[in-house]
């Protein structure tokens, strides 16, 4: 195996037993980029440099007798939302362009305080808004499963990056389903935490209300590492709360039996394609196989959902995003000849088609006369539908769904019809909304054998419970293992075939068979500028 | 005037008597600009004086180089996020009792959403309808009588940057600058009900308030410096209505004589415009301090849209009754207590009582040496009232930074009481007490100021006096007392004010007037 192959809990050991060098590790990590990432495109900025540095910091640690902390030598890559201190922060959006922090955001901290290097910054949906990364201000990434097919989104680079062992970890953020989908949509493990576990402090606001960091990760165990690294009370974020730590690594045993898992009613609808429903459904019996008592519920409110969400979010967002101005960093509209034409100039030319639409919505609703029809009804529906988890969860240890209701799409599928693209989110908006945890974890594949993600939502501050769960079905199946076949790439840049690399365990539709994939066309470096 | 019952502009026109109108109400064809009030309301925001700002860590302090105290936080950098100051809150609940407020149990902060440069986020952290205090009130001395003013509401909120324009106007610049050491400093704003019926009032109401915060030591409130501002709201109506006029929003208020100039300006003008049988627009207006008047600003057809909304990456503030408590233990006795009491307790008249409460620290000073002295309060009240008011305000000393103990000013005052010097001495010594905080005992020993006691030699100086200036001397033997006031003066000339004057007085009159 590969170094840039192995899970981070894996690289760990061998660093910490002396095995491999951090160095060597960031290095294979960087190959591993040049090699594949002109085909993916999952990163907007690498920190090569920086993470070398590091890296030899790191090992000069180790060669003092110092002992590894829990992250020692891993190579991770960072949304490019979040702060870095020294490295070009735009959430993939021109109007940033050129934006250094001067300061890190406090996962960023946490990460490296717990040996972690970060190597990059991944490409995402200009400001978190879309699900598919189509709406970064640069490029759109590609699915490593498929490089026709969009990685998900708005975490679409950091999923992609972990798919593609571009980073052996990575962290996104979740505000209507950014962890999950796109986690789902490359075959990854994807976390959202409950809401105020993770600090928000250098994460640059999208809707601050459901805005939550997460990890993305190959397996379950690093999912957990990363948690407990990333979680607890931050006092520069109000909102993030005090609690006592949690090793979540502890609670990870391969056992669900007597274990109460909900199946919401409402999750298994229309809508769903019959490859995604097929992958879910064989992922209900393996667990029911595993011991586990399915119990049929229902989430009412769910109807209400994604309106809801698309009141709240880009309300908070008209308004989180009125700092960019071009008054005091990132793009300013050159030649206006007063403040206010620069300033509506700066917001015209920096801004893309979707975010202008959100602020446009958000603006709307919040407008007096409005504010009580729109923003105010979505608060109380929202409240509706954190009773219908309450009440569900009172009954059962956690629910199950399926992450997303398709596999990963074709480009520019549902570029033109933003309410399609809205509903690539339907099943994940409501853990947002209800402030409550979920994770996705690979359970098949479905359609053109793209991956198929399992959703495990639980109670508030109950990751455990939802890693307990994640992780029993992780150790009895093999979907995790399945990998992207990239690379090999020649000298006139990447020319890559994709295939299942893993026979998959108990798929409903039978795509068990490996190789043979069908191969895709190669993938040019500039074609998707 | 006949009692209107409609709202708005339209008993504009009636207000002013149109013909058919005045003939059916029979009060004359022409309405009198006298015979209407003015109804205001002042919006106030004061900076607290924190250590650091509302919600960050920076220090929050007037006349710094400019972006020199700024953080990420301050200057709205992507990702950061609000962290609420303890102390501005504590600040806000202090003020909020000391107004007579009822402090919220559930208070939040929202979002006011507009832009511009001097507002990093584009937005103000603020609070809309839950704010930290609500219905309370201020009693305010007004010709004598009391007068009750309702506070709506107060709460807090964050100060914005300041745009510094290349030359001095926005039009007739090139380029502003921004500096952003004042965002995110801590203001209280406090509202006021309609409730005042005169420039005068608003001039006593908004002295009453400054008095009231400077005893908090919640904010200095220096309107020269900003660190108190003032917006008044102001409409006109006939005398005896209760029907609220358009309200004009007056700006650059940047003294309270402006506050009090600006709204009697502006009390005339709308008067007039009514008189005229006129409508008044509903606008905002600047007070131009050079031409004495004020000047549109902008049209007000409709309210702004703040798009106001709860702050997400704050959480709601619940002020739990034990810590309201807490603050409410820590209030000293404010102004308008302590005025009554200093007429009781040390029989001051209301003059004195008011002018010596308005700032805590006079009074304190003048409780200090009434205790050290145990004599007529009125005499310190004169003398603090008098010469140490005269020489703060000729020296632009504060009262904290005066040099004269309250116990040095005591003995001076026994001084004077058994002798040692004349009142008029008393002058001098003080004057050089507060030059140089010495002891008055010091200045008159070192300066020689001590009352001539010997009769003989008083005596033979008055005798000097009578033979240098006979003239005057025949005159008061010939009766014209007044002249006698002259000859006092010289002998006090020449005894460089050691003399008595009463014994000098005595001495002259056993010389010149018989029996």
């Amino acid at each position: 195996m590969r170094l840039y192959e192995l899970t981070a809990h894996e690289l760990k050991e061998k660093i910490e037993r002396r095995e491999v060098r951090v160095e060597e590790a960031v290095r294979a990590l960087l190959d591993r980029i040049a090699e594949v990432d002109e085909a993916v495109r999952a990163y907007v900025t690498l920190a090569r440099e920086q993470a070398l540095a590091k890296a030899r910091a790191a090992d000069e640690r180790l060669a003092r007798g110092e002992p590894a902390r829990p992250l020692e030598g891993v190579p991770v890559a960072i949304k490019d939302n979040m702060c870095t201190r020294g490295i070009e922060t735009t959430c993939s959006s021109k109007i940033l362009k050129g934006f250094v922090p001067p300061y890190d955001a406090t996962v960023v901290e946490l990460l490296e305080r717990a040996g972690a290097i970060i190597i990059g910054k991944t490409n995402m949906d200009e400001f978190a808004m879309g699900s598919s990364t189509e709406n970064s201000g640069f490029f759109p990434t590609r699915n490593p499963w498929d490089l026709e097919r969009v990685p998900g989104g708005s975490s679409g680079g950091s999923a992609a990056a972990v798919a593609a062992d571009e980073a052996v970890a990575a962290l996104g953020s979740d505000t209507g389903g950014s962890v999950r989908q796109p986690a789902a949509l490359c075959g990854v493990v994807g976390l959202k935490p409950t809401y105020g576990l993770v600090s928000r402090y250098g994460l640059i606001a999208f809707a601050s209300s459901l805005d939550q960091i997460g990890p993305i990760t190959k397996d379950v165990r690093d999912c957990a590492l990363v948690l407990g690294v990333i979680a607890g009370h931050d006092p520069r974020d109000s909102t993030s709360v005090p609690r006592k730590r949690c090793d979540y690594l502890k609670g990870l045993v391969p056992d669900v039996r007597g274990m109460r898992i909900g199946v919401p009613k409402e999750y298994f609808g229309e809508g769903m394609a019959p490859g995604v429903r097929a992958a879910v459904g064989a992922a209900l019996k393996t667990l029911q196989d595993m011991g586990a008592i399915l119990a049929d519920v229902s989430l009412p409110h769910s109807e209400y959902a994604l309106a809801t969400y698309y009141i709240v979010a880009p309300a908070e967002a008209s308004s989180n995003l009125a700092r960019y101005d071009g008054v005091r960093y990132g793009h300013r509209a050159p030649g206006c000849p007063d403040s206010v034409t620069m300033m509506t100039q700066t917001r015209s030319e920096g801004f893309g088609a979707e975010v202008k639409r959100r602020i446009m919505l958000g603006t709307y609703t919040l407008s007096a006369g409005y504010y009580e029809a729109y923003y105010l009804k979505a608060l109380k529906v929202r409240t509706l539908i954190t009773r219908d988890f309450d009440r569900a969860l009172e009954k059962c240890d956690c629910l199950v769904s399926p992450t997303s209701p398709t596999v990963a799409f074709r480009f520019g599928e549902k570029m033109n019809d933003p309410l399609a693209m809205y509903l690539s989110d339907i099943y994940t908006v409501t853990a947002n909304l209800a402030g409550i945890p979920a994770v996705s974890i690979p359970c098949g594949f479905g359609e053109d054998r793209m991956p198929v993600g399992l959703q495990i939502l639980g109670r508030h501050y109950d990751e455990a419970t939802v890693l307990r769960v994640a992780y029993a079905f992780e150790q009895a199946t093999d979907f995790h293992k399945a990998k992207p076949v990239l690379g090999g790439a020649g000298a006139d840049g990447a020319v890559v075939g994709v295939a299942p690399a893993c026979g998959a365990a108990a798929t409903g539709d039978g795509s068990g068979e490996a190789g043979g994939g069908p191969t895709r066309k190669p993938a040019g470096g500039e074609a998707d500028a | 005037m006949p009692e209107r019952a409609k709202v708005g502009t339209a008993w504009a026109a009636e207000a002013a008597g149109r013909p058919g109108r005045a003939q059916d109400g029979g009060t004359g064809a022409v309405a009198c600009a006298s015979e209407f009030e003015p109804v205001i309301g002042l919006e106030v925001h004061v900076e607290l004086s924190t250590k650091s700002k509302l919600f960050c860590g920076c220090q929050a302090a007037f006349n710094a180089p400019p972006n020199s105290h700024t953080c990420p936080v301050c200057l709205g950098l992507p990702g950061v996020l609000p962290v609420l100051n303890r102390k501005a809150v504590e600040f806000g609940i202090k003020t909020a009792l000391a107004l007579n407020c009822e402090v919220a149990s559930f208070s939040k902060f929202d979002r006011k959403n507009y832009f511009y440069p001097d507002l990093p986020k584009n937005y103000q952290i603020s609070q809309y309808d839950l704010p930290l205090g609500t219905s309370g009130h201020v009693d305010v001395s007004v010709d004598g009588g009391m007068r009750r003013v309702s506070i709506k509401r107060v709460h807090l909120e964050e100060d914005a940057g300041k745009s510094v324009h290349e030359s001095g106007t926005i039009t007739g610049s090139s380029f502003s600058l921004e500096d952003y050491n004042r965002t995110g400093v801590p203001l209280l704003e406090i509202v006021s009900e309609p409730d005042l019926r005169s420039p005068e009032e608003a001039y006593a109401y908004l002295s009453m308030l400054r008095s009231i915060l400077r005893y908090l030591d919640v904010s200095d409130c220096k309107m020269e410096e900003g660190s108190l501002r003032c917006d008044a709201n102001i409409s006109v109506r006939p005398k005896g209505s209760s029907v609220l006029g358009t309200p004009i929003e007056l700006k650059n208020l940047n003294s309270f004589r402006a506050v009090e100039k600006a709204l009697a300006y502006e009390s005339r003008r709308q008067a007039e415009i009514l008189a005229r049988g006129e409508r008044i627009t509903r606008e905002t207006r600047h007070w131009d301090e050079s031409r004495q008047v004020t000047v549109p600003m902008r049209r007000k057809e409709e309210a702004d849209d703040y798009r106001y909304f709860p702050e997400p990456d704050l959480v709601p503030l619940e002020i739990e009754e034990a810590w309201v408590n807490e603050v409410r233990s820590t209030l000293p006795e404010l102004p308008g207590v302590r005025h009554e009491r200093f007429i009781r307790e040390y029989g001051l008249p209301a003059y004195d009582a008011a002018i010596l409460t308005e700032s805590k620290d006079l009074a304190d000073y003048f409780e200090a040496a009434v205790a050290a002295y145990g004599g007529d309060a009125k005499a310190v009240s004169n003398w603090v009232m008098g010469e140490l008011a005269r020489l703060m305000n000729a020296t632009g000393t504060d009262i904290r930074d005066v040099r004269v103990a309250p116990a040095a000013l005591a003995a001076m005052l026994k001084m004077i009481d058994d002798g040692t010097i004349s009142g008029k001495i008393a002058k001098t010594v003080f004057e050089e007490m507060f030059a140089t905080g010495k002891e008055p005992s010091q200045v008159v020993a070192e300066k020689g100021l001590v009352q001539i006691a010997d009769e003989g030699e008083l005596a033979r100086i008055v005798d000097e006096v009578i033979a240098e200036n006979r003239d005057v001397a025949d005159e008061v033997r010939a009766g014209k007392d007044r002249a006698l006031g002259f000859l006092v003066g010289q002998v006090m000339k020449k005894t460089r004010g050691r003399a008595n004057p009463q014994a000098v007085n005595r001495l002259l009159r056993e010389r010149l007037v018989p029996g």
